[in-house]
């Protein structure tokens, strides 16, 4: 099982704070996730997880779209951040 | 060498003591981010910090972490607020105790200008009027950001 979690204006856009996703070996990188996402949500998931600033994390990490996942890893997609 | 984040408001004075611990006779710079009043949108009445729990301890404890190493800070803390605050309230606080005021001062800025951009905060302000608006990142402190990464320190 992967846990998949939104935060700030990708969370209000999708109404989701966070999911859990089946794994399957054929989602091998976040790129995959997000296009499985996309699939499954449609036009407003697209909108929301094609925005070419989002920020991908894997395991409370900051990651390229292409870096590989595992069963059990806890993924999250969010804008830029704006703390401080 | 500490972290907190909280949504209670803090004593920065109650801070100070905390990060200086037992240490005496070093250098020590803070740094203190206040709720402004006025953005592009308008007149701020609160401003609401969504945060990535987990992740953001983490963040935070390896930017320390990475400016102790590089300046040879003897001393960090850094305090983060989260949820709804109200005008002029202290958001961040960020001290730095060093052997001498060049580390102290570089290492609270780097701590401070790694956290905009790569700690998991997000910020929305609420206007006067009842609007409520994300705010944007700005390029100007990824800039910021990089620039530590091309000096040698």
């Amino acid at each position: 099982m992967l846990k998949v979690r939104f935060f700030s204006l990708i969370r209000e856009a999708l109404d989701c704070e966070e999911l859990d996703l089946e794994y399957a070996p054929e989602l091998i990188t976040l790129e995959e996730v997000k296009s499985h996402l996309i699939s499954k949500g449609g036009d407003l998931w697209q909108e929301a997880l094609r925005q070419p600033n989002v920020v991908h994390a894997l395991n409370h990490r900051v990651v390229e779209p292409s870096h590989p996942i595992s069963d059990g890893d806890e993924i999250a997609f969010f804008p830029p951040m704006t703390g401080g | 060498m500490t972290v907190s984040v909280q949504q209670q408001a803090f004593d920065i004075q109650a801070q100070y003591e905390l990060l200086l611990g037992s240490r005496a006779g070093a250098g020590v710079a803070t740094f203190t981010g206040y709720v402004r009043d006025l953005s592009e949108g308008g007149t701020v009445t609160a401003l609401e910090l969504e945060h990535y729990p987990g992740m953001t301890e983490k963040v935070l404890g390896e930017i320390g972490a990475s400016a102790e190493q590089r300046f040879g800070l003897l001393g960090w803390r850094i305090v983060h607020r989260f949820g709804l605050l109200g005008d002029q309230e202290a958001i961040v606080w960020v001290g730095t105790v060093a052997d001498h005021r060049t580390e102290a001062f570089a290492g609270c800025q780097f701590i401070m200008d790694s956290l905009k951009t790569r700690a998991p905060f997000w910020k929305r302000e609420h206007l006067d009027g009842g609007n409520a608006l994300w705010v944007k990142s700005k390029a100007e402190d990824l800039d910021r950001e990089l620039a530590w990464q091309e000096k040698q320190v």
